[in-house]
């Protein structure tokens, strides 16, 4: 996760990556479209490379670069979980807005309220 | 009923996680629900299953907050897992703005972070921002990878349901 991370945090490696998703490049090409210099290039691919990020193919005299998505869809489900985890509780604090200005305990989450709320009947 | 914006989370530099949220509530309240024990304990929860049976809070500046998470369903051998949370108050502007010090108890978490939680109201609505900043890319990224939890095999499982989704 660090190394997709590291290898992410450079603006010219992400514009890469955001090229790469619309389909393999050769360096070429990488290089005419983002204007940057062939040796600049070929260091951020190295760099993407050993994070796992891009794969080579040789094809005759060229080698094409694409994206591997696996470190990728990582990326986004760790985020996702995370982002997850706050949306929730978010959610539960959306009910406690929803219950007016004196908030009383109510069956937001039934699990864990049934057990204080066994004596009183809410109301 | 879908009255609120979805949760965005960004990762605008290398130490620091952004949250941002809008609440059908004027912020007084939001604010509230923030400071009061008795109203955090029923929403700060993390993820299903767990619940906060310790929830201390001093609300002045210099004055401490501790959380303590138990998980209370879910896989046998989880039930009964203790998570901690404390920091300090180190501003204080109601009902706008807190920011304080969070440090985990666990050994997974070295260091300190900083959260800096600010509302603003527009037409009774409430937008938080909730800015983490940690004492470095390695601790955020711990923070980020395990939520408040640290069993990796739950991490496992959801995320084989994410990718499977």
């Amino acid at each position: 996760m660090l190394a997709t991370l590291t290898a992410l945090a450079e603006p010219n490696r992400l514009r890469i990556v955001d090229l790469l998703r619309e389909g393999p490049r050769p360096v070429g090409e990488i290089v005419d479209r983002l204007r940057l210099q062939q040796p600049q290039v070929s260091k951020h691919l190295r760099i993407l490379g050993d994070a796992g990020l891009v794969v080579a193919t040789p094809d005759a005299q060229r080698r094409i670069y694409a994206l591997r998505p696996e470190p990728l869809q990582e990326l986004d489900a760790w985020l996702e979980r995370y982002r997850r985890i706050w949306e929730g509780n978010y959610q539960r604090l959306d009910a406690l807005l929803a219950e007016g200005k004196a908030p009383r305990e109510r069956a937001t989450k039934p699990q864990e309220r049934k057990r204080t709320q066994k004596k009183g009947s809410p109301r | 009923m879908k009255n609120t914006t979805s949760l965005q989370l960004t990762t605008p530099s290398e130490r620091e996680i952004l949250m941002t949220r809008v609440f059908d509530a004027p912020r007084q309240r939001v604010f509230e629900a923030h400071t009061k024990p008795e109203l955090i304990r029923r929403w700060l929860l993390g993820p299903d299953g767990w619940s906060m049976p310790v929830c201390e809070v001093d609300f002045r500046v210099g004055g401490a907050y501790r959380y303590v998470w138990k998980r209370v369903s879910g896989a046998a051998e989880a039930c009964g897992t203790e998570m901690a949370m404390s920091g300090v108050f180190k501003e204080i502007v109601v009902p706008e703005r807190i920011v304080n010090t969070e440090r985990f108890e666990q050994s997974w978490y070295p260091g300190e972070g900083l959260n800096t939680l600010t509302l603003t109201e527009k037409n009774g609505r409430t937008t938080l921002r909730q800015s983490m900043v940690y004492d470095s890319r390695e601790i955020r990224d711990a923070v980020l990878k395990t939520g408040m939890e640290s069993g990796v095999e739950t991490s496992y499982d959801r995320l084989a349901k994410i990718l499977a989704s």
